[in-house]
């Protein structure tokens, strides 16, 4: 209790709804990025199927035998099929270069304020604070008796959570201890795979504090669907306080399972 | 065209074949080794179904239900992925309809290589053996069978999984991987050398040209399969280290050659999918395809693409920005001739006389289907998307969409219009209907939902998820059931057909049936072509 309730009260809890049909709420500008474009794209692949299902309703009710008992011969029209080459393309180029563009941004990782290593491995995820004087901790699923005493969700929850301040830029290394992984939280617009012998990198800057969930996206053995990855953003005094309280609690622990209540 | 050919010898004389279980066992001939690739698929669609009925029905509710061992939920995920792709849809789509229709299209008394036919075809049985047999060896710790994805993926098949059921895995594939190059190696052949004189590529049919651009598209992809699995095998056994990165080597390096194989082996799927239905709109709208050539060459096109996207499902893997960009224009520009193939169907239909038979309905719902994957496929093309779409149910949608729907409603599209001519009998309309309308209804209702779970966050491969996607899980379900129900209607229609045996004229759809085989008596004697017809 003494490491973490009171700086996470009242804070929302992202999670998915039920029912819910679209993309989870934003909390990092990748991901408000991420929404609006896939938003628009939205829009265009709904209007394409449209177009299809009204010539297709079109073709089934005006040329069916009954109305149209003489089928027309027409085996070409140049103009049309020129037609369907060219505006396909200017669709794809309006589509192509926001993707470019919401790529690059991605990618373009700003100085980072903090950097954590998560490992993979059968069962839990490994944080490793990179400047923390070596802070180090195991993160594993809840049981669903602890998850519901807890007040978390099943199968997402994780025992000792990553914890990261609010608006500063968090950098991601992720790496497969045995198989690959892939460390993934929606709200932020983030998934990476973590391959053994790689180090692959990516990075987030949350902008609402909170608990963000994610499940391990890359098919890892039976445990799949038992990996959480759950994320505390918190503002920079708690994240301090945290910290100093973390580095005592895991201090010596090494990277062994330890089962925190915060 | 018609009275040309009509003079095609198709005498009685040369029906001495083997009779009973020996003409087929015995047989080199293309239209019962088609026949037996056509039900060899129906009887493997079933049982890859039914493992999509128990996982759905595990994915029913929130928590275990019928797999207290997610390892096992796994292994029924794996098996279904390979059984559809490898046993059910290639062996339709291929063997079958490829077998039965190509020498029959050009005017060709038989394939080029007709004992290497009937090798294609009894590899298979085994391989499936193979991969049955996996199912009750040991795995990993966890238990019985492979469970590492239809993609095998390493190191959780080196490393991962040290029981001998992934051996099992990759000897079936290997053995797969040969039925289909072997079968590659005879469609070129037959296709580029035994056309009847006059029947230029130009004037080729339309399921001809896409079984030849998918024949080149097996050839070069299959060997990568069989190299990558190979690879696997030596570092599983032979200590060798080409995924392992203690041994300086990297598991990238596997889903790069697997994928490299698999999106022109997935792509190869599609394209007697598209000549299909290019042959059915066109029967049913008593039009011609509109832009006949234009279609056959987009469908090259396609395959060329196909060659040059892999790594459009390894946008996670930690690539730089530079190679997501480029495999994001690749996969996008594969839209275009797609475009073409689907518009070319639409406009043919334009301006038809259309009778909405059995073949009809799948065929039209084909391009509903199908536009709906491919829609999905525009998104998932984008990398800056990765994050939210890669690995999550909204890529079961898309794919299920291309490959669980699209292509299937081809083969049903194909089977109820080839029915007649390959079995001699009617297929009773209302049944085919019956199961028309159960079966739309049921996968859209089965895989919609998913594009919702998938955009909300929700894996794949994951025996429990959490509560908050249970709602879509049981529409989802429904719509499975709903699916295998029509599966039943599918085979009582079958049973029907046979018992009552209604005879079918040479050619049942009138005018707009123009190909070769309509010419031929229902069924085509055992022997066709033996003096080739002039096309025209
Ligand atoms: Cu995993």
């Amino acid at each position: 209790m003494a490491l973490g309730l009171p700086f996470f009260a009242g804070a929302a809890l992202a999670q998915a709804q039920n029912w819910q049909t679209g993309l989870p709420p934003a909390a990092t500008p990748v991901m408000e990025r991420i929404a609006q474009f896939h938003n628009e794209l939205l829009l265009i692949v709904t209007a394409v199927f449209l177009l299809v299902a009204v010539l297709l309703m079109t073709v089934i009710v005006r040329f069916n035998h009954r109305r149209n008992p003489e089928p027309s011969t027409t085996q070409h029209n140049a103009a049309l099929e020129a037609a369907w080459i060219i505006i396909p393309v200017a669709i794809l180029v309006l589509i192509a270069l926001p993707s470019y563009g919401l790529l690059t941004y991605e990618a373009e990782s700003p100085q980072p304020d903090v950097t954590i290593q998560a490992t993979g491995h059968q069962g839990h995820w490994t944080y490793a604070y990179s400047h923390e004087d070596g802070l180090q901790f195991d993160s594993s699923a809840l049981s669903e008796a602890a998850a519901k005493e807890r007040g978390e969700p099943r199968l997402l929850g994780a025992d000792n959570p990553l914890v990261v301040p609010v608006n500063k830029t968090v950098e991601v290394m992720t790496t497969g201890a045995d198989v690959i992984y892939s460390w993934a939280v929606p709200a932020f617009g983030v998934k990476l795979d973590a391959l053994p012998g790689r180090l692959n990198h990516t990075w987030f800057k949350a902008t609402k504090t909170g608990t963000y969930y994610g499940p391990c996206a890359e098919l890892c053995g039976a445990g799949q669907a038992f990996l959480p990855i759950e994320v505390k953003v918190v503002s920079a005094r708690d994240y301090v306080l945290w910290l100093a309280a973390a580095k005592e609690k895991y201090a010596g622990d090494g990277p062994q399972r330890v089962a925190a209540n915060f | 065209m018609s009275d040309a050919f009509e003079i095609a010898d198709v005498g009685t004389v040369h029906e001495d074949h083997p009779r009973g279980w020996r003409r087929y066992v015995y047989s080199t001939n293309h239209k019962d080794i088609a026949t037996m690739y056509l039900w060899f698929a129906v009887v493997a669609g079933i049982a890859g179904g039914g493992l999509s009925m128990l996982i759905r029905a595990e994915l029913m509710e929130p928590g275990l239900q019928i797999f207290k061992n997610p390892h096992l939920f796994n292994v029924l995920v794996t098996g279904h992925g390979l059984i559809m792709v490898f046993f059910m849809v290639m062996p339709a789509l291929i063997g079958g309809f490829g077998n039965w229709l190509v020498p029959l299209m050009i005017g060709a008394p038989d394939v080029a290589f007709p004992r290497l036919n009937a090798l294609s075809f009894w590899l298979l049985p085994f391989s499936f053996a193979l991969l049955i047999l996996s199912l009750f060896v040991d795995g990993d710790a966890g238990g019985r069978g492979a469970g590492s994805g239809w993609t095998s993926i390493a190191p959780l098949t080196t490393t991962g999984s040290p029981g001998p059921a992934t051996d099992f895995v990759i000897f079936a594939l290997h053995i797969a991987a040969a039925s289909v190059i072997l079968g590659a190696i005879n469609f070129i052949t037959t296709i580029l050398n035994m056309r009847s004189p006059g029947m230029t590529l130009h004037k080729m049919p339309l399921f001809v040209w896409s079984i030849l651009v998918t024949a080149f598209l097996l050839l070069l992809a299959m060997p990568v399969l069989a190299g990558a699995i190979t690879m696997l095998l030596a570092d599983r056994h032979f200590g060798t280290s080409f995924f392992n990165p203690a041994g300086g080597g990297d598991p990238l390096l596997y889903q790069q050659l697997f994928w490299f194989f698999a999106q022109p082996a997935l792509t190869a799927v599609m394209l007697p999918a598209f000549g299909i239905i290019g042959h059915v709109v066109a029967a049913f709208a008593k039009k011609p395809v509109f832009g006949h050539l234009g279609v056959a060459y987009a469908m090259v096109t396609i395959g060329f693409i196909s060659f040059m996207s892999w790594a459009d499902h390894l946008y996670t893997a930690g690539l730089t920005a530079g190679t997501r960009t480029w495999f994001m224009f690749a996969a996008l520009a594969m839209v275009v001739p797609v475009v073409v193939v689907i518009s070319s169907f639409i406009a043919t239909l334009w301006g038809g006389s259309i009778t909405f038979k059995p073949p009809m309905l799948f065929a039209v719902a084909f391009i509903v289907l199908f536009t709906i994957g491919g829609l999905s496929g525009i998104v998932l093309a984008n990398p800056g998307l990765a994050p939210v779409l890669h690995g999550t149910a909204y890529v079961m949608a898309h794919l299920h969409y291309v490959f669980g729907t699209s292509a299937v409603f081809a083969i049903f599209a194909g089977w109820y219009f080839w029915f007649p001519k390959f079995f001699g009998y009617l297929a009773n309309e209302t049944l085919a209907k019956i199961h028309f309308w159960i079966t739309f209804f049921g996968v859209n209702i089965a895989f919609f939902p998913l594009h919702f779970l998938g955009l909300s966050g929700m894996g794949r491969r994951i025996a429990d998820y959490s509560d908050a996607y249970a709602g879509w899980n049981f529409v989802s379900s429904i719509g499975a059931f709903v699916t295998g129900g029509g599966v039943v209607v599918f085979l009582i229609m079958l049973v029907e057909a046979f018992a009552k045996k209604r005879k079918a004229g040479d050619n049942p759809w009138g005018a707009g049936a123009t190909t070769l085989e309509w010419t031929l008596s229902s069924p085509p004697p055992f022997r066709t072509f033996n003096e080739l017809p002039k096309i025209t």
